[in-house]
């Protein structure tokens, strides 16, 4: 239990977060008042058992209404997350996240932390926050002046798996008009999932607008990991067991990190600290 | 950083995100987001 405590956490926000069950035995959404919040994670909020709505589909959904202005609402949101937990978000909270997590547990040959170009290719996510996310929904605009959700369009895969797939599957109507998009969707979600048998969190590392934001945030979120240097022989353990691929001895705080935890039980002096532990510990001391 | 002004930052951007929900709502945007929310977006899922 204590060793998949975050796949059990994981799993448990996930069931919070999408317990609208009637949506999932009728083949329709949510349509409460939760839904004038936002998810801390990917959560299409046209999931059907979704209660809360997608940070990032409601950040496009108001740049789409009001021309070239970002959403106050939302940044909102996303920079209170961030101050507070960082990419905590994506290891602990994140739907999409908890599925490429179990599908990395899926024992197969030839299991690589990275994909060749790594380096490089870890940029792509803050690519697509800014083209996909902010700047073509709010550019590219029909006669009405109404822009499209470009991101959530062409690329969402987590709106594919926990929304359309769903959707189509549980409604006749919807079924009738899937389309070319939906195949493009289809295809992309089967190639993501598939790579992420291999590949520890393909998406998250390059792809996911939301956890390229949430890294901005990592080296001064409230959530932080600290290095005791009087202990860190900087043998590299850390670095070996984190999947994300960080000097954690180096960067603690790397805009990469997604909190998993690893590199904290994988060093063997203990020199490795959250805030949070920091605090109890502290808090031991003086009682 | 040292990480005295790493939790300076953190409680700026804390406040900061406090105004701008504040704004959000003082603006309408909730509304906004509600009404793209609780209908199926199309886009979103991929149909259309």
């Amino acid at each position: 239990m204590r060793k998949n405590i975050r796949l059990w956490f994981q799993a448990a926000f996930f069931a919070l977060t999408n317990g609208y069950v009637t949506g999932f035995t009728q083949g329709k959404i949510y349509t409460g008042k939760a839904k004038y919040l936002c998810a801390p994670g990917l959560n299409c909020y046209s999931c059907p058992g979704a209660l809360m709505s997608c940070p990032i589909g409601s950040l496009q959904a108001v740049l789409d209404g009001r021309g070239f202005a970002l959403s106050c609402y939302v940044f909102g949101f996303l920079m209170a997350f961030g101050a507070l937990f960082g990419r905590f978000i994506c290891g602990w909270m994140c739907p999409f996240g908890l599925v490429q997590d179990l599908l990395y547990r899926i024992p197969v040959r030839h299991k690589h932390k990275n994909l060749p170009g790594h380096r490089y290719l870890k940029n792509i996510k803050y690519v697509i926050l800014a083209l996909f996310v902010i700047l073509l929904p709010s550019v590219i605009v029909n006669a009405a002046g109404v822009g499209s959700p470009w991101f959530c369009e062409w690329i969402c895969p987590s709106g594919t798996l926990l929304g359309g797939i769903p959707l189509v599957l549980l409604n006749s109507g919807l079924r009738n008009a899937v389309g070319f998009r939906f195949a493009w969707k289809t295809g992309l979600l089967t190639a993501i999932l598939l790579f992420a048998v291999f590949y520890y969190r393909p998406f998250c590392k390059y792809l996911c607008p939301l956890g390229g934001f949430y890294g901005f945030f990592n080296p001064i979120a409230a959530y932080r990991f600290h290095i005791d240097q009087d202990s860190c022989t900087k043998c590299g353990a850390c670095q070996r067991s984190c999947k994300m691929d960080i000097r954690v001895f180096e960067q603690p705080n790397s805009m990469e990190c997604i909190r998993c935890g690893d590199c904290m039980r994988a060093c063997p002096h203990h020199a490795i600290h959250s805030t949070a532990e920091r605090i109890i510990r502290q808090e031991d001391g003086k009682s | 950083m040292s990480e005295h002004k790493r939790n300076l930052l953190c409680i700026s951007a804390l406040m900061m995100a406090a105004a701008l929900i504040f704004t959000g709502i003082i603006i309408g945007e909730p509304s906004v987001i509600f009404a793209k929310a609780v209908r199926i977006c199309m886009e979103c899922v991929g149909i259309g």
